[in-house]
């Protein structure tokens, strides 16, 4: 019999079936609106970790500014759909397209770079995103943030926590599965080889600086459409939610989980969305523990939860 | 005109030698274990409420500044001993995480200690202000000018004139090679952390009663000083001094004249203009890659 | 192309006939410098189509300079790269990939995160649809395509003698068989000119003698072939012509036995060797 994990690492769809039977029968378990609300959050952060990880896991390309890009997103709508009366989905493909457009136009000359260098230039462009958001008080609401209109659709309006609950389930599992397609097809192959070697893709023909800038339009634009269903639904967006401890936070998901593992990006999603909820009964000693527990998993598991676990089933060997 | 500018200049060199401290700090440890420290803004915090605390207390100034670096120093050899050094062969974003938790950890237990309050730290020699041909300056930015330069001179000399500094830079150079003449380098690693320790709550520390002292004051200091490093070229110490230098001053000239509200954009808008045309900084090396 | 296992590679097929063809590559007064020294000076040469062009000379020569500067990973300081009849200078490598152009390298630069058949997989880029949206949807095309490619880059593998390890982790596989991967990934992509960087470096006589006989049937097939190669018995054995460097210029040109004949070669490379 094979494991779950086996499961989840071998099979093309099994993977996804299993994501999208745990997605259905979770509120089951899930006693009041509280925890569907985690759970919800956990699934925001799992789509744009799942982007990022397209972009850091497989790609190899540093991102410490993607917060900025939600951030874009949730503000787009809330103020497009807000200030402006524009139909929610509008306001989310504008910040959509305005995204991939900014995330395109940085692309070349910022994925030239290599490493810490990278590093610096995304960290950089996320935080002068948050500076602009807290600044520009007039349309943003400055610091304290802004209300966003709730989403309707076709007359409908997205309320409650149930609703909004599927919402981000469906978004995931149809996130997942178009990065799951990716990875698994030429261009996939293409962006895990800049990851490899930049020279040998190149001389095999792939134009490196091209798949770096499609997969970091890719992961801005998830995390855009992301930011933007979340302002729907939290009703309420301030700066914090682009700003650099955002941006470590997601990035930090998509290591913890395990780079270059779809499904790693979501386990570090949702497991680092329960963890400072559970770790609030040590109180003052919270901080200190999430730092702790940060440092140890990565020191003692450089390769993230998901694959470390998986090299520990024997049956995963390779001959 | 030219005493608002002079102004400017004077504010902007004050809080630049912060800057260029922490910087330096980064390509130190940098060039001895190609780590980035995320924790190095933490090194300023220690220090800036260690000398704020326990002068409270009734310690004098110096020996509560002593105290401060000691511990920074030793919290950096902790960090590097048990975080850094047992993962040396990962990659670096999981290295950027591992110093990220070693900040957020370290930035626990300082609220634990100290508390989330602003803590108080006399300037060092009053607060009548200098004039200076029509600007005026605070006493305390001399202290904080002049302890720079100072420990910036003194990590010159002690890069090029003893046995251990050569032997760190050797490292640097060459690891592998280092090793075979018989360098430990792993304790060039250590080292490598006390030492930006230092320098950072050294930094913090005179700094301290310019900004006022609080648990989050490392955050933005420790990335203004990444800029520093990373505009100066990483692992570049002149490249990081000066790129502090150049930082303050941008950040002070935009404050004045263009907004206050965006001064903490503009070293990251200058980052990014310098990296568009120079990828490996302003004195980084400009190697082609072997292959 | 047939599907070959190890055991059946002809290790002492006959030296590949010479085809004297047109000229394919043509470097003309190339020279680069790197900080003041000259690494490659003033270097012409022509590289007949379906030759087997070695490039010779000691540590140092600029062998390896001279690769990177015929297939764009550097640029030239001074002078002219010909492919194909059209000036290529300073040409992206991944646009000289789409004229024909394939190489592998001194230090092995295998994609470590893949296993072997992705690696060779990824020596097919040129030929699949790599765009993104037919990637995300999973375009039935595109699904088809790339299942083909999964064949070809399989009888590849088999091709160059490594069956044995389709499935494996190419950071699992051993430094010969790695030396083989990188040949096959180069092929995959259907190069019209292959440029071999040591194939034989830190390969015992029996794997040596392999990667000879993988040559001489690539050669064979149709594929011009520059080779870099230190085993002089090797060079001398498939050679149809060799170009000896020293110091980054032309030392020597002719058919094997007249480089080996030229004192200034034997001297500045062959004479020092033990």
């Amino acid at each position: 019999m094979p494991s779950l994990f086996q499961t989840i690492l071998h099979g093309r769809l099994t993977g996804l079936l299993v994501l999208g039977a745990v997605i259905a029968v979770l509120p089951l378990f899930l006693p009041n609106n509280f925890y569907l609300d985690i759970a919800i959050l956990a699934g925001f952060n799992a789509v744009v970790c799942v982007g990022l990880n397209l972009l850091i896991g497989y790609a190899g390309q540093i991102s410490l500014g993607h917060a900025g890009f939600f951030g874009i997103g949730a503000y787009a709508s809330g103020v497009l759909a807000g200030n402006y009366g524009w139909p929610p989905v509008l306001a989310l493909l504008a910040g959509a397209v305005f995204v991939g457009l900014l995330a395109f136009a940085v692309a070349k000359p910022i994925l030239r770079l290599k490493g810490h260098y990278l590093a610096m230039a995304t960290l950089g462009i996320g935080i002068i995103v948050s500076i602009v958001l807290r600044t520009e008080s007039g349309l943003t609401g400055g610091p304290d943030g802004m209300t966003v209109e709730p989403f309707r659709i076709f007359g409908f309006e997205l309320y409650g926590e149930k609703t909004w609950y599927w919402v981000v389930g469906a978004l995931l599992v149809a996130v997942v599965w178009l990065s799951l397609n990716l990875i698994d097809s030429p261009m996939g192959r293409a962006l895990r080889a800049v990851h490899g070697s930049e020279v040998a893709a190149e001389v095999v023909g792939v134009d490196t600086a091209r798949f770096k800038a499609a997969v970091f339009v890719l992961s801005a634009v998830f995390a855009s459409v992301a930011g933007s269903l979340f302002a729907h639904y939290a009703g309420l967006i301030t700066p914090a939610k682009a700003d650099f401890f955002k941006s470590i936070e997601l990035v930090t998901m998509v290591v913890f989980g395990g780079m270059a593992s779809t499904f790693g990006a979501v386990v570090g999603a949702v497991v680092l969305t329960l963890l400072p909820q559970a770790l609030t009964v040590f109180q003052d000693y919270q901080q200190i523990v999430l730092g702790a527990i940060l440092m140890a998993t990565m020191v003692f598991m450089p390769k993230g939860l998901l694959p470390t676990l998986a090299a520990l089933l024997p049956a995963r060997r390779r001959a | 005109m030219f005493a608002e500018l002079l102004q400017y200049l004077l504010s902007g060199l004050t809080i630049g030698a912060i800057y260029a401290l922490a910087g330096l700090g980064f390509s130190i440890v940098y060039n001895a274990s190609h780590v980035i420290n995320f924790a190095q803004g933490e090194f300023i915090m220690i220090g800036g409420m260690a000398s704020a605390t326990l002068t409270a207390s009734g310690v004098p100034l110096p020996l509560a500044i002593l105290i401060g670096c000691g511990g920074a120093m030793l919290v950096g050899v902790l960090v590097a001993k048990f975080a850094v050094e047992r993962a040396r062969n990962a990659s670096t974003v999981t290295l950027i995480i591992i110093t990220i938790g070693a900040s957020i950890f370290l930035r626990g237990v300082a609220e634990l200690v100290w508390g989330k309050d602003f803590k108080r730290l006399d300037a060092f020699s009053g607060e009548t202000p200098i004039q200076f041909l029509g600007a005026s300056m605070q006493p305390q930015s001399l202290w904080v000018v002049g302890t720079a330069a100072l420990l910036i001179v003194a990590i010159a000399l002690f890069f090029n004139r003893t046995l251990t500094g050569k032997a760190m830079l050797a490292t640097s150079h060459n690891r592998l090679a280092a090793q075979l003449v018989g360098i430990d380098v792993k304790r060039v690693v250590l080292a490598s952390f006390a030492l930006s320790a230092a320098l950072g709550a050294i930094g913090g520390a005179v700094v301290a009663p310019i900004t006022f002292s609080y648990t989050e004051m490392g955050i933005m200091l420790g990335l203004k000083g990444f800029t520093a490093a990373v505009l100066g070229g990483l692992g570049h110490g002149p490249g990081a001094v000066a790129g502090g230098l150049i930082v303050g001053v941008a950040e002070a000239l935009g404050a004045g004249y263009i907004s206050s509200a965006y001064k903490d954009a503009v070293a990251f808008v200058i980052i990014l203009a310098v990296l568009l045309f120079l990828p490996n900084g302003l004195f980084g090396k400009r190697g082609t890659e072997r292959v | 192309m047939n599907m070959r296992t190890d055991p059946e590679l002809s290790l002492d097929a006959a030296p590949v006939a010479r085809r004297d063809g047109p000229p394919l590559l043509r470097v003309e007064h190339l020279s680069r410098e790197f900080g003041g020294v000259l690494a490659i000076g003033d270097l012409s040469f022509t590289v007949a189509a379906g030759d087997i062009h070695s490039i010779i000379g000691p540590n140092g020569a600029g062998k390896t300079t001279l690769f990177n500067l015929v297939t764009g990973v550097y640029k030239p300081s001074g002078g002219r790269v010909l492919f194909d009849g059209a000036d290529v200078s300073g040409q992206a490598p991944y646009r000289l990939a789409a004229r024909g152009m394939s190489r592998t390298f001194q230090n092995l630069q295998i994609f470590f995160n893949m296993t072997a058949l992705e690696n060779v997989m990824v020596g097919r880029h040129l030929h699949l649809n790599t765009r993104l949206l037919p990637a995300l949807f999973r375009f039935p095309s595109l699904v088809r395509k790339d299942s083909e490619a999964r064949d070809r880059a399989a009888a590849l593998m088999a091709e160059v003698g490594l069956s044995k390890y389709l499935d494996a982790d190419a950071a699992s596989m051993p430094y010969g068989a790695l030396k083989r991967l990188e040949i096959a990934r180069a092929l995959a992509a259907e190069p019209k000119l292959l440029l071999l960087d040591e194939p034989a470096a830190g390969l015992n006589a029996t794997e040596s003698r392999e990667i000879d006989a993988v040559i001489k049937k690539v050669a064979a097939g149709g594929v011009t072939i520059v080779l870099v190669e230190h085993d002089m018995k090797m060079v001398m054995g498939i050679s149809h012509k060799i170009t000896a460097l020293n110091h980054g210029r032309k030392l020597a040109e002719g058919t094997p036995a007249e480089v080996a004949a030229n004192p200034e070669v034997v001297a500045a490379y062959l004479g020092a060797a033990p």
